[in-house]
């Protein structure tokens, strides 16, 4: 496949089709479009933060295929036949999902701004590994950037929402998602 | 935003050496896109087109090659290398030293092809691949040719690879019986200050044989060939190790940047060698009583 640049505009075009929180998006864009720029500008979802541009700090963190990805430096083309989830999608019907609701209980957001990228960052987390040590987390976390809170209740919040799914998992709520 | 690019998406490895050589030095291969996106969008890269290589079937994945190498096709992800059961079943720290590649993100994303390919001088794998005597593979319109990881990194963001070649295998020899691999880095953020990497092999309770690379100090992994001339021969001892760590501190060249001092990064030089070798030759079966 190649697509070139029509000589008019100087950018090439092409239809993306993806799954954004788990629903069908289609839309066309440009091949230098970012990811984050989509979701944000054109398709008015907020919730994910730009910070350091540069794949560093966390802020703009979602989920393709259930894996974090830094969307500020991921083409948009890349979401193309692929699921993408975001801040957005993590509540469902019945209110917060337990990452949200055990970030609030242990006091682990003060600005808030660096929260949808830990929150999805986690659950990938617990997705591949339901109970980890504290050490894991720490590890899986080390991409994340927080100028608040130092991080303490940030892993308490984490320990704490894998204690709440593995409660849940016998009512289908926070079972592991992508195997 | 990003500069306008051509986008194409090749679905075998003669389309994409015959793009490579149509399109000249202004295309960019892109597979992850962590090194090269961040360097478009800060315009210190200008790419007129993108050749997208995720599309071309046996670039990917992990397997046995010839002589029990391992080989790793340049669209691994550090993620897959991280988990692969074969990398941590037959080379450890390699897996080890991918789980701590950038952060979780980086490591879904980035491809190891990229990673060398790009010759960043802080990389961590090709430190170890250095040192492993690692073999990559080069495609062109003119055919395939094979280089040394030693032969590879030319200089700072510079390989051996010409404009239109891709990378398309790489193999890691399996380290002889009775060797020991070792990687010690420090860093405090993304990329390491400094990296060592040995691979030290004992006969009879001597070094037979030994490869210790520096990396991330310099503007690319270079061998320690002093501390190699040190060790070799030599019996396990801690006076052996520290005098091939002191040769080390003589013999890096370190970068002069705004990050750290030539001074400090010779002593972190030193510090990781000592540590490196005392792990290799620990692995490597010797009677070391080091303080790790």
């Amino acid at each position: 496949m190649t697509v070139e640049a029509p000589a008019a505009s100087g950018v090439a075009r092409l239809p993306l089709r993806l799954t954004l929180n788990g629903q069908l998006v289609e839309i066309e864009i440009a091949t230098n479009e970012l990811l984050l720029d989509v979701v944000r500008d054109r398709l008015a979802l907020t919730g994910t933060k730009r910070s350091c541009d540069v794949q560093v700090c966390g802020a703009c963190t979602m989920l393709l295929d259930g894996r974090p990805v830094s969307s500020c430096c991921t083409l948009a083309l890349e979401a193309d036949g692929r699921a993408i989830e975001t801040i957005e999608g993590m509540a469902g019907p019945d209110g917060l999902h337990p990452i949200q609701q055990a970030f609030i209980d242990n006091v682990a957001v003060q600005c808030g701004f660096c929260t949808p990228g830990f929150v999805l960052t986690t659950k990938a987390l617990l997705a591949d590994n339901p109970r980890p040590m504290r050490a894991e987390i720490e590890h899986a976390l080390t991409g994340n950037l927080c100028r608040c809170t130092g991080y303490w209740n940030i892993l308490s919040a984490v320990e704490d929402a894998a204690g709440r799914m593995a409660e849940d998992d016998g009512e289908g709520r926070g079972a592991r998602d992508d195997g | 935003m990003l500069a306008p690019f051509e986008y194409h998406r090749p679905e075998s490895l003669a389309e994409a050496a015959a793009l490579l050589r149509a399109l000249g030095p202004e295309a960019a291969v892109y597979a992850g896109g962590t090194e090269l996106l961040p360097l478009m969008k800060d315009g210190l890269i200008e790419a007129s087109a993108l050749i997208d290589i995720k599309a071309i079937p046996g670039l990917g994945g992990i397997a046995r090659g010839r002589d029990s190498a391992l080989r790793i096709g340049p669209l691994t992800t550090h993620r897959a290398i991280e988990r692969s059961p074969l990398v941590r079943e037959h080379l450890p720290e390699l897996a080890a030293l991918e789980a701590n590649v950038a952060n979780v993100r980086v490591r879904a994303a980035g491809t190891i092809g990229g990673n060398l390919c790009f010759a960043e001088p802080h990389s961590d794998p090709a430190t170890l691949l250095v040192a492993l005597d690692a073999r990559f593979t080069l495609v062109s319109v003119e055919g395939v040719r094979e280089i040394a990881a030693e032969d590879f990194f030319t200089g700072l963001l510079e390989t051996a690879r010409r404009p239109d070649e891709l990378l398309a295998d790489i193999q890691i020899p399996a380290p002889a019986p009775g060797s020991g691999v070792a990687y010690e880095r420090f860093k405090t953020h993304e990329r390491p200050s400094a990296s060592v990497a040995a691979v030290i092999r004992l006969d009879d309770g001597a070094v037979a044989d030994c490869r210790v690379v520096v990396g991330s100090v310099g503007v690319r992994p270079l061998r320690m060939g002093r501390a190699e001339s040190l060790l070799n021969g030599a019996r396990p001892s801690d006076d052996a190790i520290a005098e091939a760590a002191e040769a080390i501190r003589a013999e890096v060249a370190p970068t002069e940047d705004a990050f750290e001092s030539t001074d400090y990064k010779r002593q972190l030089a030193a510090t990781l060698g000592r540590r490196a070798i005392a792990a290799a030759l620990a692995r490597a079966g010797g009677e070391s009583d080091h303080d790790r």
